[in-house]
């Protein structure tokens, strides 16, 4: 087994044992932690992997939360699976033809367009009052999991036992379907892509099909997450598919390290349990992450992973 | 409502937004970055031109003098360009999303910034801006202090036209944004280019955040509203580019005000609309050059 194989199995195992060694505050917490790091190993095949940074991303985010919301909450479909895997197939569905237009451009107007898409969305979620409830959102009711009701469980304990391991398993499954999709031929296509996509283009990769199945791809993941989101507040709000909630998605991309394949999930931890502590400590905890930030961005770009790298060789090199 | 009514509204709200897109068009145009901030600076003008003001009145500022006191308050808020254009430089040359993820630090800690000084509530000014009059007819009223920053955005408008294109320094700065290596190989010192253009910039948005402030109220949601509105207008208008800016923002303006009225529903989902359609149709906007 492979050095990242161990560290994953160990990562794996720790996840395991949080809701039996944390209070169950803990554990609930790491509901959204799923959600996102499921999110962010999309929209890092798409950041990290082709070189398109999506800045509207958190639109995928309102697919996953208000699909559940209208399958569960309107269409009375009490199953979270088959919820689950309505919004990835619906979401997959709207990317098409919004990745048709954005795959056109790179750079700075790929960004502009999928955050375009995103405010369009949103201001469709936050006007149309009697379809989508507006600001006050759709309520999003507690379902079964793998046809189990865990009735006796109240929605904390429910969230913090078997709808964590649920989630974990989730996560685990997202995690080597992704690993898998990067190590593949396609993944080599995407990397070429965002190291040269004319040369790629040259040597025969369809550039533009290969973006657009990169983005459909991050969108399923990115609904994924959004209907764990969604599930775990019990609500789909707007602020969900806001700009902000998208510039915080490249945030913790960056903050884990988009160069490495676990750094969205790194990123995912750190900043869920930082913005909480932070929460509880101050009321300007906004100041501190966007310090954190910007002290990522200009002094390590490569996140905490690309620090951890760093650390490694230099051991190494002392060691030897 | 009125026809001119709701037309004098859309310009109005044109007119400020021209003046914080012209500021993202000037440090795009030269410096490449795109700055999320520039709604962070916009609300920080209108924070501090609300205090500014309060204090101006307080040590017996006669009440005609809000509007150049505005702009004077604007014009102060220079001083942060400088520092910020400093942090920035850490960024230049680097990929751009690098570039945009500095900014959206910026505007995180900008919100708490505000949050500190100024409190989580709204701030407003007193009606003192009335002081101008209204100039009303039977079914049509409007502030002549909103006509006044019309007039100081089509002032700004034409002044920084002459600037770019008749002045010495507007020489060297649109050299600067056309072949940054030529220029500096030609003895153009950029550095100091750059500072003084993204100062240029912030004072564009924090004047226009200043001179809003009489009419409508501070409030934290400002900034990252504002920002996705200037978004739209240089996007519409084509980056980089003055005139895409002047059309752009009167493309938004209008469009905003005339939804409001007819169809609430719409008033994002418009202007959205016609941005992708522009990027559609022509990706370098109306006024912008061809993408490679």
């Amino acid at each position: 087994m492979t050095r990242a194989g161990l560290a994953a199995l160990a990562g794996i195992v720790a996840l395991a044992l949080v809701p039996l060694a944390a209070p169950p505050y803990y554990a609930g917490l790491m509901i959204p932690f799923f959600g996102y790091a499921i999110a962010l190993l999309g929209f890092n095949l798409l950041f990290g992997y082709t070189g398109l940074l999506s800045f509207g991303h958190a639109m995928f985010l309102g697919f996953g939360a208000y699909g559940a919301a209208v399958m569960a909450g309107v269409l009375g479909i009490k199953s979270f699976d088959a919820v689950l895997l309505g919004s990835v197939l619906f979401a997959m569905a709207a990317a098409v033809p919004i990745g048709l237009v954005c795959v056109r451009y790179v750079g700075i107007f790929f960004g502009m367009l999928t955050l375009a898409f995103g405010m369009l969305f949103y201001s469709f979620l936050f006007k149309f009052y009697h379809l989508t409830g507006g600001d006050s959102g759709m309520r999003v009711p507690r379902m079964n999991i793998l046809g189990l009701e865990f009735a006796q469980y109240n929605k904390i304990e429910f969230l913090a036992g078997p709808f964590y391991y649920y989630c974990l398993v989730l996560l685990v499954i997202a995690a080597l379907l992704m690993w898998r999709i990067v190590h593949s031929p396609f993944g080599l296509h995407l990397k070429a892509i965002r190291d040269n996509a004319r040369k790629a283009e040259y040597l025969g990769v369809h550039v533009r099909r290969c973006r657009l199945v990169a983005f459909v791809i991050s969108a399923a993941f990115g609904a994924a997450g959004g209907a764990i989101l969604g599930f775990r507040v019990g609500l789909a709000d707007p602020e969900l598919v806001y700009w902000l909630q998208s510039g915080q998605l490249v945030f913790m991309t960056v903050l884990g390290g988009f160069a490495n394949f676990f750094g969205p999930i790194i990123g995912a931890l750190v900043f869920t349990l930082l913005e909480d502590q932070l929460q509880s400590m101050t009321q300007y905890w906004r100041f501190i992450l966007g310090a954190i930030l910007a002290i990522v961005v200009i002094g390590f770009p490569g996140g905490i992973a690309g620090i951890v790298g760093d650390l490694r060789r230099r051991f190494a090199r002392g060691a030897a | 409502m009125a026809f001119a009514n709701i037309l004098l509204g859309g310009v109005f709200h044109a007119a400020v937004l021209f003046l914080v897109a012209a500021g993202l068009q000037l440090v795009f145009g030269v410096q490449k970055i795109l700055n999320l901030a520039c709604g962070s600076f916009y609300a920080l003008g209108a924070y501090f031109g609300i205090s500014f003001i309060a204090y101006a009145a307080a040590v017996g500022l006669s009440p005609w003098l809000i509007l150049p006191g505005l702009l004077v308050a604007g014009a102060v808020l220079g001083v942060i360009g400088p520092p910020i254009e400093r942090l920035l430089r850490s960024v230049y040359g680097r990929d751009e999303s690098f570039q945009l993820l500095l900014t959206f630090a910026l505007v995180l800690m900008f919100q708490d910034v505000f949050r500190f000084i100024w409190g989580a509530n709204p701030r407003s000014l007193d009606s003192a801006y009335l002081i101008y009059g209204t100039i009303s007819t039977r079914d049509f009223s409007v502030p002549v202090y909103n006509l006044l920053v019309i007039a100081a955005a089509i002032a700004v408008a034409a002044g920084l036209g002459a600037f770019l294109q008749r002045t010495n320094f507007g020489r060297i700065l649109r050299a600067t944004a056309e072949n940054r290596a030529m220029a500096e190989a030609l003895g153009v010192d950029v550095r100091r280019v750059y500072s003084a253009v993204f100062t240029l910039g912030t004072v564009l948005g924090t004047t226009a955040g200043a001179l809003v402030v009489p009419t409508a109220a501070a409030s934290l949601d400002m900034a990252i509203e504002f920002v996705i509105e200037a978004f739209a207008v240089v996007v519409i208008g084509g980056l980089g580019s003055m005139r895409g800016a002047l059309v752009g923002a009167l493309i938004v303006g209008l469009i905003r005000a005339y939804s409001i009225v007819l169809y609430p529903e719409l008033e994002v989902l418009a202007i959205y609309a016609i941005v992708i359609a522009v990027l559609l149709l022509r990706p370098a906007g109306l006024f912008g050059r061809p993408v490679a």
